[in-house]
This record gives C-alpha cells, structure tokens and sequence, in this order.
C-alpha cells in the first residue's frame, strides 16, 4: 500500500472507507520524514507523538461521525510562520527560537476543525523575507527534486515538503510570490488567494497589506479543497473579508469552452529562461485546443512592480518587526547597558542580514523628508498597477503566464546579489500589491529535471474561475510524478 | 541618478531601525541602500499626479466592534515567554537614569 502516493483527499476518502487508519497516516509520512528529513531539511519543528496522540482523536470522530469533511485525518504541515498554541513558532529566526504562542492562528485553527493532523512546522526564509529559504537561521530546506538546487521562497519547507511526501499538503504565505514561486520549483500547486479571504490572525506580519495565507497541494483538487477549509470570515482580522463563494471544489470540471484567456505580452520578454517560455506557452496551447480563447494583450507597468513592491513591503517590515525587542518574548541579548542599548544589541544579533536590510530601508522610506518621495510615490504606483489589472479583466476572465523567469537555482548562488534575487519575483509581485488570486501549476520540467510552473491570475474573488481552469489544465497535462511518488521515494 | 548615502543617513537610520550595526555591516548597508534606492528611483519616470495613494485594495471602511472582552487571563503562559519575569510582571532594564 503505497500510502505516500495518494493526494490529501484520496486520502481522507480511504480514511473514511476504512482502508486504512489516520495513525497508519501519519505513521507513513513520519517514516518518510526519517529517511529524507536529513538530506532535505523541511522541517524546523516536528511534533511526532502530539500527532500520534492527534490522530487517535481524529479516528474516533471520523468513526462516530463527527468529523465528516474532506480532509479530516490527513496530516499536514504549517509554515513556521503561523502561530500554533503550545508548538514553537520561530519565523525561522534567531530572535523567536524558543517562542510558543499560547493561542493558534485562525487557519491552523480551521484545519483542526476539519480534522487534519498538525505534524510540524516548515522552514522559511527568516520572516519570509527571501526567495530561496537560505536566510533560515535553521538551516537551508534543499529541492526534492535535485538537492543541489533551492526549494524556492519563502515557503520553501512547505513546498519541499509536499514533493517529497513529507506531508499530505502544507500552509504557506505569500507577499510577493512566496507560495506560488517555491510551488513552481517544488513541483506542486499552490494557490495566493484573494487579499482578505483567509484570515490573518495568528499569521507573524510581514507586510500586512500584502500578506495571505494560501495551500500548498499536490494536486488542483487538494488545493481546492483545502481553500474550502481555511476561506473564513474572522472578526479578529479587521480585513477579513465575508465570502459566501467558497464552495471552491464545486467547480472542478473540465470545461473550458469560452474561457477567456489573456497572456501578457510583457511577461514574456527579456529575461524569461527559453525553456519556462515554451513550457508554458504549450499549456495555453493546450487550453486553446479544449476551447479556451487566448490572446496576447498589453498589460503594462510590469517593470514598477518591483520597486513599488520593495518600498510598500519594506516599510510595512520595518513597522511590523518593532514589536521584536526583547521584552515579552523571545530572544534577549547577554549584556546590555540600560533599555536603548538592550533593544539595539537584541535585535541586531536577533535578525539575520536580509531582515536588518530591509528594516533599514523600510526606516529610510517612511522616515520624514522622505516619505512622500518614496512611500507616497510607491502607494500611488500600486494605485495604477491596480487599474490596469482592472482594465485586462474587463477583456479577460484570467490571465495566464510563467510563475518565475527560470526554474530553481542552485543553492548559494541567489544570496550575494539581493537585487537580481528580487528581480525574480516579476511575475507574482504585482499580484499582491493588487490583492488578486493567483494559482501556480506545475506544467512541465527543463532538461535538468526541474520543475516548471504556469501561473494563472484572476480578477479579485474569482478563484473559482481559477481552480475551473487549473484542473482543465491538470487534466489534459496528465499525471505529474512528484518526488514524493517515485516507487520509495528516492 | 545614484544614491549616496552618507555616514549621518545611515547612523540616523540605525537609530530608527533600533538596529546597531558593525563598521563592516554599516559600509554594506550604505550599498545596499544606494543600490535599492536607484533601482527605486525608477518609479519617478511614472507621472502620479493626482493619483491617490492606495493602501488598501478594496474600498473597506474601518471596522468597528464593542470592546467586549473574549478571551480569558492567560497571563501565566504568557509570561513563560518572557526573557526575564519577576512576581508575574515583565523584567526590563531601568529606562530612566
């Protein structure tokens, strides 16, 4: 019984059907975890016996009736971003590496609710500041699918940990990219859903108005279903949005007939690996052949988007990490000469070098005498960058392109040079700053045996469309053999 | 146009940042920050005037609600947390001379 191989929701159905027990579960992914966990470094807290404990108590109310949804009793990991009562929580920073959060995150929370099996939290770059999870005070997460190559960023153990069967699905969070880039290096499927769609209580802000929480899947249909579980209405996250749409796996058919597709002629320029190119511009291809209409259109201001996006996050960073001063919890310096000195020497030796860079450029930005020049100025470029997504999804239900210029690059290459790493995040920065859906699907792989992702962006609150799309997609690709289902996981 | 930044700009920025950075860690963030700070500088060839900074993506008003309290004392794990706790209060240097 090859356990391992099946998605999160054939799972939970042969769970049901009796075929085999949530232990057994969690007992499988736990012996993959033991084989690879060394080699991969997914993980930076494991919980084995509270998830065995775990999932004696999901069996029995799956058993007696209680617990009857579509994930219930299938393991999962979260991103050492989200807060989990009682289970330490550390960004993958020096500064919280013994904090354990006395509540959960709403999302964790709803995932418990539904049953699924909490087994530990993965590596991130340090405060999801990054693109290939090598600012981890934890050590680097490696590619499942070649070790010598990065998982991608910032949810990189997430991802990591889905391919190589390390968990049935994993939570991630996306500011500018970080769940669908590290998916699309990864080889799964990951979706940023619309700002506001799942709460953010309990999630440790980066850049608040551009933060989500969003799944990181094996398939299109895991994603769906695990959107289903986590889309909640919360008063505790003041943008929170009420959504009575989220019945998201309703749409999974494959009819694409009249679908209508627009691929931005801009994102397929200068810098764009010719490999990712043709990959994806075969997946339209093949959603024109089931009926879709695709064609090419102008999107214009791509090229603002970093610089905008660098500016708003980073000044959000700044504001967000004050909190990080050695006082109510976590990490406090050794020696110190009265409360200045001891907030300085706490959060300089707390944060790593791409943290402290950016809150220094966040204080720059908002400090005064600057703050219109560049905070101001950034705001009003997303203002823009918002109206002309507006104008492309009068023409088009979605539009459709690569979720990164290139596949993984190989470890220590990224960090020496943080503009050219930013540079990366062309594709899946603006979707934030617009607060837009985006889902990121595995379409392909290049000639090292790497994976490939298409991204496919929708207007706000159109996930359906989107999940419609990616599992027509899905469907006429066929199967794509993830690490984590090669006979043994090797 | 390239950024300079100056000592004074970076040393008024640490203290901002409530970060204390070494010699060698000053000298790399007056790079890094002149380097950003150019790429940055591309958004001047956009013309914003009389665009409207946004904050937020969807038009939401503040949001309201009665300062009920929900949530129990759970001051003692919380305090677990803490760096340094003295008779179920926070520790902290003496901010006064």
């Amino acid at each position: 019984m090859e356990i391992l191989a099946w998605s999160a929701v054939e799972l939970a159905a042969k769970i049901k059907q009796k075929e085999v027990t949530v232990k057994e579960a969690v007992e499988a992914v736990f012996s993959r975890i033991e084989k690879k966990e060394k080699d991969l470094n997914c993980y930076v807290t494991l919980d084995q016996e509270g998830a065995l404990k775990r999932a004696e108590e999901v069996q029995k109310k799956i058993e007696d009736g209680t617990l009857t949804g579509k994930l219930a009793g299938v393991p999962v990991a979260v991103k050492d971003n989200m807060c989990t009562e009682g289970m330490r929580t550390t960004c993958s920073s020096k500064i919280l590496s013994d904090f354990i959060p006395t509540f959960s995150s709403e999302a964790v929370l709803n995932l418990e609710k539904a049953g699924a099996v909490i087994i530990g939290k993965t590596n991130m770059d340090e405060f999801a500041m990054g693109s290939t999870t090598e600012t981890s005070a934890y050590g680097e997460t490696k590619n499942p699918w070649n070790e010598a190559h990065v998982p991608g960023g910032s949810s990189g153990g997430s991802a990591a940990a889905v391919a190589a069967g390390e968990c049935f699905f994993a939570l991630g969070s996306d500011t500018g990219g970080s769940i669908r880039q590290p998916a699309s290096f990864c080889g799964v499927v990951g979706m940023k859903p619309t700002y506001g769609t799942v709460s953010r209580y309990g999630l440790i802000a980066y850049g608040s108005s551009l933060d989500q929480i969003g799944p990181l899947t094996k398939n299109v249909t895991d994603c769906a279903a695990v959107m289903e579980m986590i889309a909640s209405h919360d008063t505790k996250d003041s943008t929170s949005i009420k959504r009575e749409d989220t019945d998201f796996t309703s749409v999974l058919t494959e009819d694409v007939k009249g679908l209508k597709i627009g691929i931005p002629r801009d994102y397929f320029g200068e810098g764009l690996d010719i490999e990712v190119k043709e990959s994806v511009l075969a997946a339209a291809k093949a959603l024109r052949e089931k009926g879709a209409l695709v064609e090419e259109f102008d999107l214009s201001l791509v090229e603002y988007a970093i610089p905008a996006y660098y500016t708003i996050a980073s000044a959000e960073a700044s504001s967000n990490l004050e909190r990080f001063d050695g006082v109510k919890y976590g990490y406090r310096t050794k020696q110190y000469e009265g409360l200045h000195n001891m907030y300085k020497k706490t959060r300089s030796e707390g944060f790593g070098a791409e943290v402290k860079r950016r809150i220094m450029l966040g204080s720059f930005v908002l400090s005064s005498g600057y703050y219109d020049a560049y905070y101001l100025k950034a705001l009003r470029t997303k203002a823009l960058i918002k109206k002309a997504f507006d104008e492309a999804f009068t023409k088009y239900d979605m539009i459709l392109g690569p979720v990164a210029p290139t596949t993984a690059p190989e470890l220590g290459k990224s960090l020496s040079d943080p503009l050219k790493m930013y540079l990366g995040d062309i594709y899946t920065i603006s979707v934030n700053l617009a607060g837009l859906p985006g889902i990121s699907i595995p379409c392909g792989t290049d000639q090292k045996g790497l994976p490939i992702g298409l991204q496919l962006i929708g207007d706000c609150f159109s996930e359906k469309k989107l999940f419609q799309a990616a599992y027509a997609y899905e469907k006429i690709r066929g199967e794509f053999v993830l690490p984590a289902n090669r006979k043994g996981g090797e | 146009m390239a950024n300079i930044i100056s000592d004074e700009t970076i040393e008024y920025v640490g203290i901002l940042a409530k970060l204390e950075l070494s010699g060698e860690e000053k000298e790399q963030a007056k790079k890094d920050m002149g380097r950003m700070l150019d790429y940055i500088d591309k958004l001047n060839e956009l013309d914003t005037t009389g665009v409207e900074p946004m904050s937020h993506v969807f038009q939401i008003q503040n949001v309201f609600r009665e300062d009920v309290v929900t949530n129990g004392d759970d001051s003692e794990n919380m305090l677990k947390n803490a760096p340094q706790e003295k008779d179920r209060m926070f520790v902290v240097p003496p901010t006064r001379d």
